[in-house]
């Protein structure tokens, strides 16, 4: 009682120091955790997200970018692939499900991805969801000019049932590379918090055939998604096209593709949390600076304390708890830094690849980092907690001239 | 038994050129328990040097203090501390009492190291002095005389064996002077415990039965700059 009402007091007493630190403890730990928790978060969202599939079928090239241009949507694709090879893995015993894509195309920088009915009607884009559409629409018809919205591109541009629009040219929107083909809206999907969320589907045949693609290549896909009967099948797959082929590859699995991105920028999360580690060792640094400059301010307070009868040790105790105290209330704080900052990183990755991060959810940094910040700050009071240590009594009591 | 019993206690500083001065040296001084004794004695003669020894505050180079049976001058600093707190009462002259606490807490807080703090004891020597109606006020929210009855509760709170007081009138007026000293006194009496004020006012001093000065206790201030050690030495 006595060591946290001398606490309470202090912390009164300096009442500008008191806030002006524990914000920069709220600032820092909310930064340490935002990095945490975003990497982590990141890393297991990205690697989870299959979409459902459990590998991809493209051109010869890097497994990564297949995966990259067919589940998330993003990158260029490195290549086409025969039609003839669409329909050869499809009829693959070993595959449940094989679904072409072909890229080429977008509408004001959403991407058009033209594929087949049976990727919203026969594939779950995670255990137990299949795409849904909103009422009122429906999915697009194989052979007419239609299109079916992810709900992030729909909200974007501010489309509905009912709209029309030109595609343009590339995976990059240039006003001046507009197409003549005109395609009706005639869907929007559910959220579905993946990459899909982004994109604008359309009939298979109408990117492959849209106005001024090569037609030599009309009958190839950009890649095939697979789906697996059995997980073993792939490595038998894989066999099949990364060693004895050499015009395809097979990416598979592609939890192992993404985590294999994550990996080549691990150097990067390290130098973030190097980064966030030396701001919070900056911000407990400032703890130690803000109590030891008020200890001769303290002096007289400790000297009358130390006559009372209080032992070294109980005002070394009190100057520790204090930078503790300091760092408890800085890290309440920090929660709502944290939340903030991953609500905007979240909303940043979900517009680039439509891939949801939950700043809501739980994570262990959100209990150990405050620990850590608290324990840090603690020792950092022991600096000045030494010079309470050494207090000369006699001298504090003497009347100040 | 003697509550207080000195014999050849000394001490000397150490100034910042190296030598050392001694200031205290007093070959033997008691007080029985209950006693009320005034000392007086110019400054510079090492009266709160004297006090602080008695107090534990300070450890003397040699000699032997005994307080109430136990032997002081043998004690390490946490033991000291520890008898201080609960045997005996301090008052200074510039009161020292805490800024950021209030009344009620600066009793408590007086308590607290001591055997625990108490707060309907502390409320009760509030209301003794006069401060029942001030007990959530600040030290610099009252008079200088109220201050000064916030550190007699203070120094009351722990019924100590000995009060010590060192110039507990020098910062008032005569009219409250004479309030204070009349109310150490008293709840010194009430409280059966001893009492060591240490004033230069000769109207204080002649208010007690036993007075001294410390001039003819303390062989030291006979001579204040004796110099026990050269830095050469």
């Amino acid at each position: 009682m006595t060591l946290w009402l001398l606490v309470r007091r202090s912390l009164r007493q300096h009442l500008l120091s008191t806030l002006v630190t524990a914000l920069a403890i709220a600032l820092a730990g909310g930064l340490l955790m935002s990095v945490w928790a975003v990497k982590r978060q990141a890393h297991d969202t990205f690697t989870g997200q299959t979409g459902g599939w459990d590998a991809v079928l493209g051109a010869r090239g890097s497994k990564l970018q297949l995966v990259l241009n067919a589940v998330f949507h993003l990158e260029a694709s490195p290549g086409n692939v025969p039609w003839a090879d669409y329909l050869d893995i499809g009829s693959n015993r070993a595959v449940s499900l094989a679904v072409p894509l072909a890229v080429g195309d977008n509408y004001r920088g959403y991407r058009l991805v033209g594929t087949t009915t049976n990727y919203f009607t026969q594939s779950e884009y995670a255990p137990g969801k299949k795409f849904a559409v909103v009422a009122g629409g429906r999915c697009f018809e194989d052979g007419y000019r239609e299109a079916l919205f992810g709900s992030f591109a729909a909200q974007r541009l501010g489309l509905k049932v009912g709209d029309e629009f030109h595609p343009y040219h590339g995976l990059n929107f240039d006003p001046n590379a507009q197409h003549q083909e005109i395609y009706v809206v005639v869907g929007i999907l559910e959220p579905s918090n993946t990459p899909a969320d982004r994109v604008v589907w359309i009939p298979l045949a109408g990117l492959q055939n849209m106005s001024g693609h090569d037609p030599t290549t009309a009958a190839d896909v950009s890649a095939v998604l697979v789906k697996l009967r059995s997980p073993v099948a792939g490595k038998t797959l894989e066999l099949l096209y990364n060693r004895q082929g050499n015009r395809l590859t097979f990416a598979w699995p592609i939890a192992e593709q993404v985590a294999y991105l994550f990996d080549r920028f691990g150097w990067f999360d390290q130098v973030l949390t190097l980064v966030a580690w030396l701001v919070a060792l900056v911000a407990t640094g400032s703890v130690l600076a803000s109590i030891y400059n008020s200890m001769s301010a303290r002096r007289r307070d400790l000297a009358i304390l130390r006559a009372l009868g209080a032992r070294r040790s109980t005002v070394f105790g009190a100057i520790v708890l204090e930078a503790a105290a300091i760092a408890v209330l800085g890290m309440a704080v920090s929660y709502v830094f944290y939340f903030s900052v991953v609500a905007v990183v979240a909303a940043v990755i979900r517009a680039q690849t439509g891939v949801v991060l939950d700043p809501f959810a739980w994570d262990p940094v959100l209990l150990w980092a405050p620990a850590a910040m608290v324990a840090l700050s603690a020792a950092a009071g022991i600096v000045p907690a030494i010079k309470a240590y050494g207090t000369n009594v006699a001298e504090g009591l003497s009347p100040e001239s | 038994m003697p509550l207080l019993e000195i014999t050849d206690l000394r001490k000397a500083f150490t100034a910042p050129d190296g030598t050392a001065h001694e200031v205290v040296r007093i070959p033997r001084f008691e007080m029985e328990a209950r006693a009320q004794v005034a000392l007086s004695g110019p400054s510079g003669t090492g009266k709160t040097t004297f006090l602080h020894l008695i107090a534990g505050i300070l450890a003397p180079d040699s000699g032997k203090l005994v307080l109430d049976g136990v032997e002081m001058s043998g004690l390490a600093e946490p033991a000291r501390d520890r008898l201080r707190a609960t045997s005996i009462g301090y008052i200074f002259q510039t009161f020292n009492l805490l800024q950021g606490f209030t009344a009620l807490e600066n009793v408590l807080l007086g308590m607290s190291f001591g055997p625990g703090a108490d707060r309907s004891r502390a409320e009760a020597l509030l209301r003794r002095v006069g401060l029942g109606d001030r007990l959530d006020h600040f030290p610099r929210q009252l008079s200088t005389g109220q201050q000064q009855r916030i550190a007699v509760a203070r120094a009351l709170a722990n019924r100590p064996k000995l009060v010590l007081a060192d110039e507990p009138t020098g910062n008032l007026d005569a009219a409250n002077a004479r309030e204070a000293l009349a109310l150490i006194r008293g709840a010194c009496a009430e409280d059966g415990a001893a009492l060591l004020l240490v004033s230069h006012d000769p109207g204080v001093l002649a208010s007690f039965d036993r007075h001294a000065s410390l001039a003819e206790i303390n062989e030291a201030s006979r001579s204040p700059s004796t110099v026990l050690r050269s830095p050469s030495a």
